[in-house]
This record gives structure tokens, sequence and C-alpha cells, in this order.
């Protein structure tokens, strides 16, 4: 697949010798040494990564890491001092202004921490921002900016100043600009770091459901690795100017690059990170109500060599659990169906519900937890009690 | 002895020697903006003026300013400095009208071009603080006496108001607001005029107010090159030691300077609500 973005060996120095400063980066001095000889500071050393399309893809790293100044480069509001990005198959770094123009107005768009959004103008004209710098007429960006507006759920605030606005709102309001001129990159730069933490959860949860409408290349900043968790596909790790680890969340979480990266990784809470989606077998041997009847079920139990089933219907709506000794009991006694045998009152969990929520269900039964979906009561997948009690306990000393 | 006069003399001599029919056209231009201007005020009767401009008052900065124009305007009449009053005002609003044409675009430039800001201070500098009556001998001597080395002189003493406060108003726009404009990709035109001018309004329109006051205030000054109006009567009083005709005059001055300066600041004070809201 070739990539949405290549992030080729860039390279951002700040300062005014900048071509002596890149020479001795180049043979390999450290930023300390460069900053006494030349005055310069290396703001990002030699960044290299693919994000891939409709990837969710996270640079965390701590206040000076260089992530925003390697994100601004990426539409260079900043100048890389070397290096290249690649936008499908064009080379950023070596447009002029015209060219330049065009990408920000078509291809990225971006979200700010602080908002920036214009105090003078209504909702609406700040989601119609973008389209009005491409000279869209007013009656077209109105309606392309009405969509964007209902998409992120601000419906009604059309004609109201973003100083009336929440700081949630006000996010949505710049998120719904970014989205008006359906660009294929998003870059978004802390953008939910100055909301308060009840908001920030709910413009995460709502984000990711909009990217699973939208599947836009996103690129996200944050210093928050349990934001980067919860949202990236995949995560780089900067540090210092340098990106140290690039991976998806669960590999930074297993096998941290570095020991920067583990000092990280043991403050995360993983019972609150790793959710049901993650541990859960997407493809569990089920018993499937009217279609297998005792005799089918017993089959079943004995190929995979357990004692307990999830049935469900035939649309894999979920139902319960049957039992290996009832289900025994079903057939000696005859029955044509398991019916009887469904033990339905049992806790079952969402793809989000995570492990610290699923502890109860290790202390009360021996059964397996049922994944569903939340409004049609599919069943997703299941989780093994082995799998919930190793994650739970046994985390930190695997 | 260093002798700067010597050669700014030298200087101003040479200019006059060579752009003679420059100044010549200038001054024609000048006197008949101001002729223009005073030949509208004129065109109604005094009391209608006085109504109309006291309705506006009232409308733009309320019924205390209303009141106020209408008794201070009738004041004057009263007095008989009706003509003065039109004399001063046509020549106030030419001035600052020129002084703002100048001083905002410069302002502009400053704002986004630290070289020319840096070199503009230290020229507003000098404007701003060399005694007002320094510019007067130099502007007779390009225009001749009269009305238009008062305009001249006026125009100079009132700039720097506008020019810093429209810098300082675009270079206060927040940074991060000005940061996602470029990343929208908009050309600088369209970063001035959609989002660094609305925004430096309020702090430019008081840049505005500014320049018209001390345009006011130097126009009574170039009442001593001939320039009329009420500059004259104070003047006069001056001169010929008459307390209570210099103080008629000077009143006229401050009436004059209160109703421009509310009419001029509600216009600031409206955007900035308007943006704060």
């Amino acid at each position: 697949m070739i990539p949405k973005l290549k992030i080729e060996n860039i390279t951002l120095i700040f300062g005014r010798d900048r071509e002596k400063a890149l020479n001795m980066l180049h043979e390999g001095a450290s930023k300390a040494e460069i900053l006494a000889e030349t005055g310069c500071t290396v703001g990002v050393k030699e960044a290299s990564f693919d994000i891939q399309p409709g990837e969710f893809f996270v640079i965390m790293g701590l206040s000076g890491s260089g992530k925003s100044s390697l994100l601004r480069c990426l539409n260079r509001l900043i100048e890389p001092t070397s290096g290249n990005i690649f936008l499908n198959d064009t080379n950023i770094t070596t447009l002029n202004d015209k060219e330049l123009q065009q990408i920000r107005r078509k291809e990225i768009s971006m979200v700010f921490q602080q908002f920036g959004l214009l105090p003078h103008r209504t909702v609406m004209e700040n989601v119609a921002f973008g389209l009005e710098l491409q000279g869209v007429p007013v009656a077209e960006r109105n309606e392309k900016a009405a969509k964007v507006i209902e998409l992120v759920g601000l419906k009604g605030y059309e004609q109201q100043l973003p100083s009336g606005l929440s700081g949630g709102m006000q996010q949505r309001v710049g998120l719904a600009r970014a989205l008006a001129n359906d660009p294929e990159v998003l870059l978004m730069d802390e953008a939910f770091s100055a909301l308060d933490p009840l908001i920030r959860t709910q413009m995460q949860d709502e984000l990711m459901d909009l990217q699973e409408k939208m599947h836009k290349t996103i690129v996200f900043i944050t210093h928050d690795l349990d934001e980067a968790i919860r949202l990236g596909d995949r995560i780089a790790i900067m540090k210092d100017g340098e990106v140290i680890q690039v991976g998806t969340p669960e590999e930074i979480l297993t096998t941290p690059a570095t020991e920067y990266v583990s000092s990280f990784v043991e403050k995360v809470d993983r019972k609150a990170v790793i959710t049901a989606s993650s541990l859960m077998d997407t493809k569990p041997v089920t018993a499937i109500f009217r279609k297998d009847g005792p005799e089918g079920s017993l089959r079943k139990m004995r190929s995979t060599g357990l004692n307990i089933l999830p049935a469900v219907t035939i649309d894999k709506h979920f139902l319960g659990f049957v039992y290996l000794h009832e289900v025994l009991e079903v057939k000696r006694r005859g029955d044509k169906t398991i019916e009887a045998v469904i033990h339905r009152e049992v806790p079952v969990a969402y793809p989000d519900t995570t492990v610290e929520q699923m502890l109860p269900f290790i202390a009360e039964t021996d059964k397996p937890v049922a994944v569903v979906h939340p409004e049609t009561n599919k069943l997703l997948g299941l989780i093994s009690q082995t799998a919930l009690i190793i994650e739970t306990t046994g985390s930190q000393t695997l | 002895m260093i002798k700067i006069g010597k050669y700014i003399e030298h200087f101003i001599n040479w200019l006059t020697l060579h752009f003679g029919p420059f100044f010549k056209s200038v001054k024609h231009i000048v006197e008949a903006m101001v002729n223009a201007v005073q030949w509208v005020l004129g065109i109604m009767p005094w009391y209608v003026l006085i109504l109309l401009l006291a309705i506006f008052a009232w409308r733009r900065a309320g019924w205390s300013a209303g009141v106020f124009t209408l008794l201070g305007l009738g004041l004057i009449y009263g007095m008989g400095y009706w003509p003065q009053t039109m004399e001063t005002l046509a020549l106030i609003l030419v001035s600052a009208c020129i002084a703002l044409l100048i001083g905002i675009p410069f302002g502009i430039w400053a704002a986004r071009n630290n070289m020319v800001g840096k070199i503009l201070r230290p020229i507003l500098d000098f404007m701003q603080t060399m005694p007002a009556f320094v510019y007067l001998i130099p502007a007779v001597l390009f225009f001749g006496l009269g009305k238009v080395p008062g305009v001249f002189a006026t125009i100079i003493f009132a700039m720097p108001p506008a020019v810093r406060l429209t810098t300082l108003g675009i270079q206060q726009v927040p940074k991060d607001i000005v940061e996602a404009t470029r990343s929208f990709g908009a050309t600088s035109t369209q970063l001035l005029l959609k989002v660094e001018l609305p925004l430096a309004m309020p702090t430019i329109l008081a840049g505005v107010n500014q320049t018209i006051m001390m345009a006011l205030s130097m126009v009574v000054i170039a009442a001593m090159i001939a320039a009329g109006g009420l500059g004259e009567i104070v003047l006069k009083g001056i001169t010929q030691l008459k307390i209570g005709v210099g103080f008629e005059g000077g009143i006229a001055v401050v009436i004059l300077a209160i109703i421009l300066d509310r009419i001029t600041q509600s216009f600031g004070k409206k955007r900035m609500k308007k943006t704060s809201n």
C-alpha cells in the first residue's frame, strides 16, 4: 500500500546558523553540542515514518518533544530545515506558495488546541471559512457547512458566535471547519487538551465514531499516553525531537523500545485501557438456537473441548450460555431443542467495556464473558476467564 | 558647533525651489477639498445641521451625547462663532481623513514587516514630539499662508496614533487565529482583510479617535498661519489680551472636541461589544 503521508528524514532547526547546525547533526553531534557551538536548537531530529490511508496516527510526547513542530512541518506552517514529506506522490516540501495554498485548502486541514476560531464570525461562517478562502459561492459553502455542522452535533447553533459556546462546542466548530473542506488528511494539534476530562472523553468517542464513517487519515498530537492509546491505530513516541518508537498501542504497551517508553507505559493503567474488543476471541464457537439441537451442541462441545457454549440465534443475537451437563440432560430427555437450558441471566460486556469494568464478572462466575453490540445485542466475541484473569493480575509480570 | 538648523534650512529651500509646481498642485487639491467640505456643511441652515448632528450623536452614543450636542452647538451659535466652528470642522475632517488614508496603510505595513516597523518608529516619535509650531514654518514655505499649510501641519501631527494603533491592533490578533487562517490556505491579502483588519478594528478605531482629537488641537495652533476658524478667535484673545474672547473660542473648541470624541468612540465600542459577545 502506498502511504498517504511519507515523512522522510525531517529535521527542524531553530536559530540563525542552521547550515552549520545541520552539518554537525549529520556528523553525529548531540543537541547540547550543537546548541553550545551554533546557538541553534534542534526541534526535530531526522524523523521518518509512514502514515497509511485511513489511519489514525498519534504522535505522543511531552512538551518540548518537538511533536507540535513536526506536525506543523506537514502543512509547512513551519518550514522543515531538511528532509521530505510526501502526500501521496506530491513532495510537499518543494511546493511553491500557490501550490501549497491549494494543498492546505483541499487536502490537509488542521484542528488547533486553542481552537483558533474567528470571534467576529458565527459558527456557520467559521465552518464555511475554508470554503470561503477557496472562493466557493455563499450558497454552496453554507450548504456544505450545514452538513458538517450537523455531523459534529452543532445543529441549531449555526448563528451563535464562538464566545457563546463551551470549550467542547468550540472544538466541534474547529473540527467542523476542518471537515468542511473534505480534506484527505486531518492534522489535530492537542485538539482535546484544553477540554476538561469528561468532555474530552466524550469528544474522543465522537471523533472515533466520525472516523469510522469518514476514514480520513488523521495525525493527532497529544501529550497524554492514555489518549494516544485510546485513539491511535498506531502511535509514534517522541522525546527531545526524536521519534523513539512507532507501533500499535499494544506493541507500545507490551514491547516498549526504550527505558523512556517503558517508564511511560508503567503509569498507564492497563485495566482502564484495554477493552473487551482487544481481549475477545472474535470467532467463538456458538450453539445456534433452533439450528443446533442438543445433538449439534454436543458435537461442537466435543470438537472444541469446551463445556460451556454461548447460544445465539441464526442472526447472531446473543441469548445466553448452555452447559455440558444440562445439554446432556436435555438429550437424555429426548428434547429437540436446547431452549430449556439456556442460561439467559448473564452479564455481558460491550466492545468498549474496559477490563476494569469487567472485574466483577470474574468474581461472580466461571463462565466466559460475552461481548455484544450495545444496540443490536449481536454477539461480537467471547473473553475466556483465563484471558481476563491474566489481563487483570499478570500483566506486569508477563 | 554643529549647525543642523543650517542643513535643514538648505534642504527646505532646495525642496521649495525644485518642487514648487508639485506643492502648488497639492495646495490646489487640498484647498478644493476643504472648500468642498465647508460648502457641504453650509448647504443647510445652521439649525438643521445642529439637529442632524444631535440626532446622529444620540443614535451612536446615547441620549446624553445627543443633548450635549444640541445644547453645545446651540451655545456656539449663540456666541456667534458658528462660521468659525464650521471652518474648523472642515479643516479637521480633511486633515484627519488624509492622515488616516496615509497612516492606516503604513500601520498595516509596519505590522507585517519588522524592518518597516523599526524604521517608522523614530519617525513617528519625531512627528509626535517635535513642538507643533516647528512644522508651521516649512509648511508656510511650501504652501504660503492659509488653510493648506494648516492642513499639512495637522496631518503630520495627527497621523502617528493612526499608524501606531493600527500596528498594535494587528499585532494583537491572537497568534493561533493567524496560524489557523494560514493553515486553511489563506493568501496574505485574505489574512489581512478577513481576519487581521476585522479583529484589529476596535484598536484601529481608537486610533481614528485619537487622530481626530489631535487634529483638533493642532487646528487651533494652525491659526497662527492664517488657517482661520476657532483658532483665530483664541489667537485674537491671546494677542489682544481679551480674556473673554479667548475663553469663548476655547469653550467652542472644547464643545467640538467632546462631540467628535463621543461620536468616534462609539464606533470602536460597538465593535468591541460585538466581538466580545
